[in-house]
């Protein structure tokens, strides 16, 4: 039995979602205009949120201990860009991460659960997570069974996040929707309350195997459920979209619909992360140009 | 030669035969000065009553189906077929015609209301639209009725005057109250018993007789009446129509027929003329 | 008598101590964003303005001069002639000299190029056309930018194409233009409902004296200015700035021979009065008292989404706005919330900054009018809820108001406020709320939601209102007839349905 309590999850109280109408507001709030100060306090707390994340069937042992350098230090020689939140690799890289990052306060986060499928045996499931956590991550990103899901076995899909959240201990959960499978922000709505409510700390939109991922609508449904669900049982959770998040434009975007969504207290690192491969130096890049007021060349920032 | 039994013509309200409340009567004669009937001259309080009927019957007659108008509409042609030659007689009396104006004008009568019948399941689709927004919304517009409807019936034709505005306003689901012809208004309380046997429910068409410069301000002001037709008014009333109808700001169509039996007496425009266009939007989404 | 006195304390502070403890979400300054002001400078303001009559700005018969300002600064922006009977009859007969002599004779494939280039031209001057239009009225630039500029070349656009198809718009029938058309339009949409009267009255071979509201006159001189350099035949638009005298004139001239007003149901009342027994022809867009229906089944997020952008919008100076709000009880408490989180993150200042989403009143008096009927609720009882934005020390400003415990019999929930303040009534079953909706002189628009498609239909047929939208609000496109019931007007504008007012049939 598991010794993680979990919340009651009513799929008929969870509010119904206008497709029309939410990514209305989810582009509506793209035209915020975020120029000169904010600009740059923006583009500073996104590096902050960001997962560094490297998933790829090629990762190495010095591809990830390279990242980690990027992560540590984005821009070198300059010490007012912070260091990122996290770097997401696959579990058997986690210990080379927690070594290259030890001291740093960059954290390690593993997928797990099967990633990015999740078609697993559950035992599977929740060896992957414990090991992960043994070998020293402090975050996982489960999957969701999207088949389960779908075919409205919530009850199997809960059971599975709970039993993930027990094997986490300490470490981190983030539960991965992958909401371009889902495909309605219905299903979108649904899945992130079931996942608060079976325990997630964290819900995360996608994998990054799958198109689209985090587009400005589906995160909106996502904070929107988030912002429910610490009204009624005054848990905050985290958020954290992944997948195509490559521009600064996009990670301001995606700042606002926090800041008018959720307010000042999910603007940290605590509770809203940037899954990303590739966002970083497009960040850096908008940060030169507002303190140089040049456009940027691409080879005066460093790739890991 | 036995004596012949008189009829007493009355104002048709909410269904029902009735004596104007006002006790007053206007006599009519024949072309000849001869005496024919004494009619109810109606009183404003008639009208209220009149209105009050039609704004009771409207909801439930605007609801039934347009099929089901449709043939009610062919039903009131076919009971004016059937009484053919007593309305051919009352309009030889009054206002007089020859026995082949008369029986013109009721063949006429019957044809338009034949017209305006099979309209009733068309009008829709013609008058509305579906238009192409740019946004991903569906957007339609359609004709709905617009209420009560006050028309002011045209001296003459009587008859075919009557059903050339009565047919078209209710055809579309509005209730009427008709001012009928001041002049020579006996086919049209006559018409009254093709209403009341036709299956039309009570109210949808209510008919007043009596002196339009006493009743029509009356219906121009009054706020539960949302539009006038006016095909009878000279122009000093006319105007007076216009300025009073800005009350609750009614929709006034003026009519200026010169030839009833023409084809341009009667069609869509003439329903068009009473409906109100409703546009709705709705995301189209998943 | 103590002890209730401290049973009460006693409960209120337990309310409080809940109350304080509640999970509550703030909206402060953890990321502020800077201001984002749209620059002024691309944007040509006259120091002067004439009455534009037979293609030419001339200067005013009237000898008379009205200045013209920003209503978020309160600066004067220019002096504009009023124009006088004198002035107006100049305009009239030019209008008709140009229908005579030019725009009816025109193959109206080469009318429709002329109003496709007028569109064009709006559209290469959009920039400057959206900053002059929040200047002038106050409204935020995402709005002019995004809303009022696209829809206004939008209307030239649609309508260009019907020129030379009028034929198949009206079958059966002979179409031929009326001749000068008499428009007077509001203050909200300034350029907007320029081009809403403009467009179809031209693609239909008819020529226009226009007077723009007295206190947003810009964007329709500097339509005159496009006219112009369009190459329109003069005559064939005409504007005659002026306040409510000038409106008299041009709907009482003898040579006008149809009048289109947008405004307030007292005016439009007046002029239905003024022209009775005079053959014009006539369509009204009056005002309004929307109610939105939300039900408990409802996409609530986006529903409150609908409202806020229902009643706030143009800081609610919108004839359709949707100023009156009826919530299911079961989902009351809820939307409430919501409602009251919404407003907390509205942004209110300077029109010119693109991250405003509610800008200035229109006009001292306007903002007088919307005080005296807010004291009005709060004097009547109802329970007043306020955004605690900052208000700019200048211009004229009203911070996002609702009102809850409001009843029908309250003022505020029957008479058009015509500002940011919604009303807040609650309902138990479909029937009730359809009766609320309907319990009112004015029928222009409502809005309706609900998830469930059959409900949907059974209520937006049941809506006494031109313009029903049923899980969205305050959408517009010049393909979609717009217009009111019962005392909201009659005629449409927009569609299909829209060229009827602007031909004569035989």
């Amino acid at each position: 039995m598991s010794t993680v309590p979990s919340l009651p999850f009513d799929p008929a109280s969870v509010p119904h979602v206008d497709q029309v109408g939410v990514e209305e507001r989810a582009s509506g709030l793209g035209k915020r205009s975020i120029k000169k100060e904010a600009k740059k306090a923006g583009i500073r707390l996104a590096i902050s949120m960001i997962d560094l994340t490297t998933l790829e069937g090629k990762d190495s042992e010095g591809k990830v201990r390279q990242l980690c350098r990027k992560a540590i230090q984005p821009m070198p020689g300059d010490p007012s860009v912070p260091h990122v939140a996290a770097v997401c690799v696959y579990p058997n890289l986690v210990p080379v991460a927690k070594d290259a990052l030890a001291g740093s306060g960059v954290k390690v986060a593993s997928v797990s659960t099967g990633f990015p499928a999740g078609l697993v045996p559950l035992p599977v499931k929740i060896e992957d997570t414990r090991r992960a956590v043994a070998m020293g991550a402090d975050e996982i990103d489960m999957v969701i069974d999207r088949g389960a899901f779908l075919s409205g076995d919530y009850a199997k899909v809960s059971s599975e996040i709970l039993a993930v959240k027990d094997a986490c201990g300490d470490a981190h959960l983030k539960v991965i929707l992958e909401t371009g499978e889902l495909e309605t922000y219905d299903n979108v709505r649904k899945a992130s309350h079931l996942a608060m409510a079976a325990g997630a700390d964290f819900i995360k939109t996608s994998t990054g195997k799958v198109a689209p991922a985090a587009t400005p609508a589906v995160v909106l449904v996502m904070l929107e459920a988030i912002r429910d669900f610490y009204l009624d049982t005054g848990k905050r959770i985290g958020m954290k979209p992944a997948g195509g998040i490559k521009t600064s434009k996009q990670a301001l975007h995606l700042l606002v619909l926090v800041k008018e969504t959720l307010g000042d207290a999910w603007l940290t690192p605590d509770l809203f992360r940037l899954g990303a491969s590739t966002l970083t130096n497009d960040l850096l890049m908008q940060l030169t140009k507002e303190m140089t007021g040049s456009y940027q060349n691409e080879d005066y920032f460093t790739k890991d | 030669m036995e004596l012949e039994v008189r009829k007493t013509y009355k104002l048709y309200v909410g269904g029902e035969f009735v004596r104007t409340e006002s006790g007053r009567y206007d006599a009519v004669e024949s072309a000849k000065k001869k005496f024919l009937a004494n009619i109810s001259r109606g009183s404003r309080k008639d009208l209220r009553e009149a209105v009050r009927k039609a704004r009771e019957a409207q909801p439930g007659w605007a609801a039934k189906t347009a099929y089901l108008k449709g043939q009610i509409l062919y039903r009131m042609a076919e009971m004016l077929e059937g009484r053919a030659e007593s309305f051919e007689k009352i309009l030889r009396d009054s206002p007089g015609l020859s026995p082949a104006a008369a029986k013109k004008e009721v063949r006429a009568s019957i044809d338009r209301l034949v017209h305006y019948a099979g309209w009733s399941d068309k009008y829709t689709a013609l008058l509305g639209t579906v238009n192409p927004v740019a946004s991903s919304y569906f957007d339609f517009s359609v004709p709905e009725p617009m209420g009560v409807v006050g028309v002011v019936a045209p001296n003459a034709p009587d008859l075919l005057g009557l059903v050339s505005h009565l047919a078209p306003a209710i055809v579309c689901g509005n209730a009427a109250v008709v001012l009928v012809s001041q002049d020579s208004p006996l086919a049209s309380l006559e018409f009254a018993e093709v209403l009341a046997t036709s299956d039309l429910p009570n109210g949808v068409a209510n008919l007043i007789s009596g002196h339009r410069d006493e009743l029509v301000p009356h219906l121009a002001r009054h706020m539960d009446v949302h539009a006038i037709a006016d095909a009878g008014a000279d122009a000093a009333l006319s105007k007076q129509i216009g300025q009073d109808a800005a009350v609750n700001v009614k929709r006034v169509r003026r009519y200026l027929i010169a030839d009833y039996f023409s084809e341009k007496a009667q069609g869509l425009d003439y329903i068009e003329s009473f409906t109100e266009t409703k546009t709705t939007w709705h995301p189209i989404g998943v | 008598m103590s002890t209730i006195v401290e049973e009460k304390t006693g409960k209120r502070q337990a309310a409080e101590k809940f109350e304080s403890e509640r999970p509550r979400l703030e909206f402060g300054g953890a990321w502020e964003y800077s201001p984002a002001p749209e620059s002024k400078d691309h944007v040509r303001i006259e120091k002067r303005y004439g009455v534009f009559i037979g293609g030419k700005f001339v200067p005013p018969k009237s000898k008379k001069y009205f200045e013209t300002i920003n209503p978020a600064t309160e600066e004067v922006l220019s002096e504009v002639a009023e124009g006088g009977a004198e002035d107006v009859d100049a305009a009239v007969r030019a209008a008709e000299e140009a229908h005579r002599k030019r725009w009816s004779k025109l193959a109206p494939a080469e009318r429709g190029k002329y109003i496709y280039r007028i569109a064009r031209m709006i559209q290469e001057k959009s920039r400057e056309l959206a900053v002059l239009e929040s200047m002038n009225g106050g409204k935020p630039i995402k709005e002019s930018r995004d809303v009022d500029v696209p829809l206004a070349l939008a209307h030239f656009f649609y309508h260009a194409g019907w020129a030379d198809k009028l034929e198949y718009a009206f079958p059966r029938h002979t179409v031929s233009s009326i001749g000068v058309c008499g428009q007077i339009i509001p203050w909200n949409f300034p350029l907007l409902m320029a081009a809403w009267k403009i467009a179809p009255a031209l693609a239909c071979g008819n020529t226009v004296v226009l007077k723009p509201a007295e206190t947003t006159p810009l964007t329709s001189l500097a339509l005159a200015k496009i006219c112009q350099e369009a190459d329109l035949p003069p005559g064939v638009v005409n504007i005659v700035p002026g306040a409510g005298e000038t409106g008299a004139h041009v709907v009482n001239h003898p040579r006008v021979r149809k009048v289109a007003f947008t405004g307030s149901t007292e005016v439009g009342k007046i002029i239905q009065r003024a022209i009775a027994g005079t053959g014009k022809r006539l369509t009204l867009e009056l005002g309004g008292k929307a109610a939105n229906i939300l039900f408990e089944d409802a996409p609530l997020d986006q529903a409150v989404e609908g409202i806020i952008n229902g009643i706030y919008f143009n800081q609610g100076h919108v004839c359709c706005a949707g100023s009156r709000l009826l919530v299911q009880e079961s989902v009351a408490e809820r939307v409430l919330g919501k409602l009251e989180r919404r407003i907390a993150t509205l942004r209110l200042g300077d029109p010119l900054d693109k991250n405003t989403d509610v800008g200035a009143i229109n006009s001292k008096m306007q903002l007088e009018k919307i005080r005296e009927l807010v004291a009005c609720g709060v004097e009547e009882g109802a329970e007043i809820h306020q955004s605690s934005c900052a208000i700019p020390a200048r211009g004229f400003f009203f911070p996002p108001t609702f009102f809850t415990g409001v009843a029908q019999s309250h003022r505020i929930a029957r008479e058009e406020i015509f500002g940011p303040v919604l009303a807040v009534m609650t309902f138990r079953t479909p029937e009730e709320a359809v009766e609320k909706a309907n319990n009112i002189p004015y029928g222009l628009s409502a809005g309706v939601w609900t998830d469930k498609g059959s409900k949907i239909f059974k209520i937006t047929s049941k809506m006494k209102a031109g313009v029903v939208w049923a899980n969205t609000f305050n959408k517009f496109d010049p393909s979609s007839p717009f217009g009111g019931y019962k005392e909201s007007g009659f005629g449409r504008e927009g569609g299909v349905h829209g060229l009827r007012a602007y031909v004569e049939l035989s």
